[in-house]
């Protein structure tokens, strides 16, 4: 549905995208995520044929971006990253420009502008100027233009930007439900949006593409081992670290916080075992109170934050050189 | 074409949902009927001079060539003051507030976003024009003047005012900041306008083409005699197009710099 090769942007000397491909296939939500400044914006105006590659493709439905840009075009719906609204028309009025615009027959532009704004749930705010919307409203007034013309793929750049938490929820439940009859590329550096809205996860870093797979993918790829987090309510001069080190198949034990008689641990086992089972029966026997056990599992955040550093760090010797 | 009038319509509106339009027609409304007013008292007076000294036996005092013509002549000037205040938000304010991304990633091509803005400035021109003709059809009510000067000199002004729309659109199209855009529109086109004046300085026969040829105001003579010369229509068709051309060139050139 979305296919990209070798996409590549140079500002003057300066790269901003650098060899981006990747492909979402039809009905499929796909996460871009990335540091400010790591090329999502520039991708996604390339995308939209906002602008042209300096080298490499892109190719919407079917149709090159570049070479049959007005096909392309039609089956784009595009949020920018500031909601492209005019301060001096009313909401209505400012969709029934872009439906004319994105050449909605006039004979369903007036149901389909409604149908927008009931999935947007701007409804309420049609005969108010869009220059005197709340953020939250613009933002939503935004999406509202992107889904006007019912198109094949969506393309949304920080779709909850500025939203309060409840309009957040709303917002990635409506992403949610269109996809399957639209394909979906939406950016974020929000992360936790990621693992709840997207399939697939596009990680970007200085204009380069650092990974890309689902998200749980991606966690158990950078965590090679597994790792067991508990709490333990052990009276002081135990060596309760000792005798968790003591457990078959364990490989290293974190202390990570103390409070009181309550200890937390991290536990790092061999590749492949968990031993969650042995942990609890040593805890139990030993008489100490459990007070938690669960898998722990690095968060996106953190395999975010190890990718795009372990970039830099890679990338640093080049830049000496 | 329906795209085109899409974007004229969204121009016009955005004149009139914003102060623009009503300063822009309010202003060169009273500055017309100012002119007016002062031009025909100095018509009557002088055809009463001339009245009592023929003993109204002469009595041929030419109101298109005494009042009209100067008239005419010193609204070209308000116009060259008036029109960059309209062009000079079309593209700079697009390009400020980002909805320019809503357009250009719309289906259109970059020719049907600027002719509809061309189409909605020239329609507001258009506006600012017709507020005049009540004024005008009083002289034909109470005198009777000729109507073909009449008639060429309203063309001629609403060629000149697009040729300056053009270049507006242009201007506005290099920058963000509609400010900007409006006092270079303005510098330019009085460049345009002085530039006329060394007409009768230079000798060579090339300067006298090439003064004539970017002389706007030059051209519009003519109209204001009443004479319909395809010469001068042609001349600011190919001014207009010129400038919408840079326009062009403009757009696809931020395209490429990004």
């Amino acid at each position: 549905m979305i296919e990209v090769q070798h996409l590549t942007k140079q500002y003057g000397r300066v790269t901003a995208v650098d060899d981006v491909t990747f492909r979402v296939d039809k009905g499929e939500i796909l996460g871009f995520l990335g540091p400010n400044g790591a090329g999502k914006t520039t991708t996604m105006r390339i995308l939209t044929g906002y602008m042209p590659a300096t080298a490499g493709k892109a190719v919407i439905s079917g149709f090159d971006i570049f070479d049959q840009p007005l096909e392309a075009k039609r089956r784009i719906g595009y949020l920018p990253e500031t909601p492209p609204l005019y301060p001096d028309m009313t909401v209505r009025d400012y969709l029934l420009f872009v439906g004319r615009i994105r050449g909605v027959a006039s004979k369903a532009l007036r149901a389909q502008v409604d149908t927008a704004m009931e999935k947007a749930r701007v409804a309420d705010v049609a005969t108010r100027f869009c220059g005197k919307l709340s953020k939250g409203y613009k933002q939503r007034v935004g999406l509202a233009q992107a889904i006007l013309h019912n198109p094949e793929v969506l393309i949304l750049d920080e779709p909850t930007a500025g939203l309060d938490p409840k309009q957040i929820m709303e917002t990635r439940d409506l992403i949610k439900g269109l996809a399957g009859s639209h394909t979906i590329i939406l950016s974020t550096h929000i992360l936790p949006e990621v693992s709840q809205t997207c399939e697939r996860v596009v990680i970007i870093n200085k204009g380069k593409v650092v990974a890309i797979d689902t998200p749980e993918a991606l966690t158990e790829r950078i965590q090679g081992n597994q790792t067991i987090f508990v709490q333990v309510d052990a009276p002081t001069g135990v060596d309760v670290a000792g005798a968790l080190g003591g457990v078959p198949g364990v490989s290293r034990v974190t202390p990570v916080d103390q409070r009181g008689t309550l200890t937390s641990f991290e536990i790092d086992c061999h590749k492949g075992e968990d031993r969650r089972r042995e942990v609890a029966r040593l805890v139990v026997s030993s008489d100490w109170g459990l007070v938690e056990l669960r898998p722990s599992r690095l968060s996106l955040e953190e395999i975010f934050l190890q990718l795009t550093t372990d970039e830099a760090k890679s990338a640093a010797p080049d830049a000496a050189a | 074409m329906s795209n085109i009038l899409a974007i004229a319509n969204k121009e016009l509106r955005s004149y009139f949902n914003s102060p623009i339009a009503y300063a822009v027609i309010g202003f060169f409304a009273f500055a017309f009927g100012f002119m007016f007013w002062v031009f025909l008292r100095g018509f009557v007076a002088e055809s009463m001079r001339m009245s009592m000294n023929q003993m109204g036996a002469g009595g041929a005092v030419n109101i298109n060539q005494m009042m009209l013509r100067p008239l005419v002549m010193q609204i070209s000037v308000i116009v060259l003051f008036m029109l960059p205040m309209v062009t000079m938000r079309t593209y700079a304010e697009e390009k400020r507030s980002g909805t320019i991304e809503l357009l250009l990633t719309a289906p259109l091509t970059d020719v049907q976003i600027i002719l509809g803005k061309f189409l909605g400035a020239i329609s507001l021109y258009a506006a600012m024009l017709l507020v005049t003709v009540p004024s005008v059809l009083v002289l034909f009510a109470y005198g009777n003047p000729d109507w073909q000067p009449v008639a060429t000199s309203y063309l001629g002004l609403f060629l000149l005012g697009s040729s300056f729309i053009a270049f507006g659109l242009f201007i506005s199209s290099l920058t963000q900041n509609q400010i900007i855009a409006g006092v270079l529109t303005f510098v330019l086109l009085l460049m345009l306008l002085l530039v006329g004046w060394l007409k009768d300085f230079v000798t060579s026969p090339w300067a006298t083409t090439a003064v004539s040829a970017v002389s706007v105001f030059e051209h519009f003579d003519d109209f204001t005699k009443g004479v319909l010369d395809t010469k001068h229509i042609a001349y600011y068709v190919s001014v207009i197009t010129f400038g919408l051309f840079l326009t062009a060139r403009s757009v696809d050139g931020e395209r490429w710099r990004g």
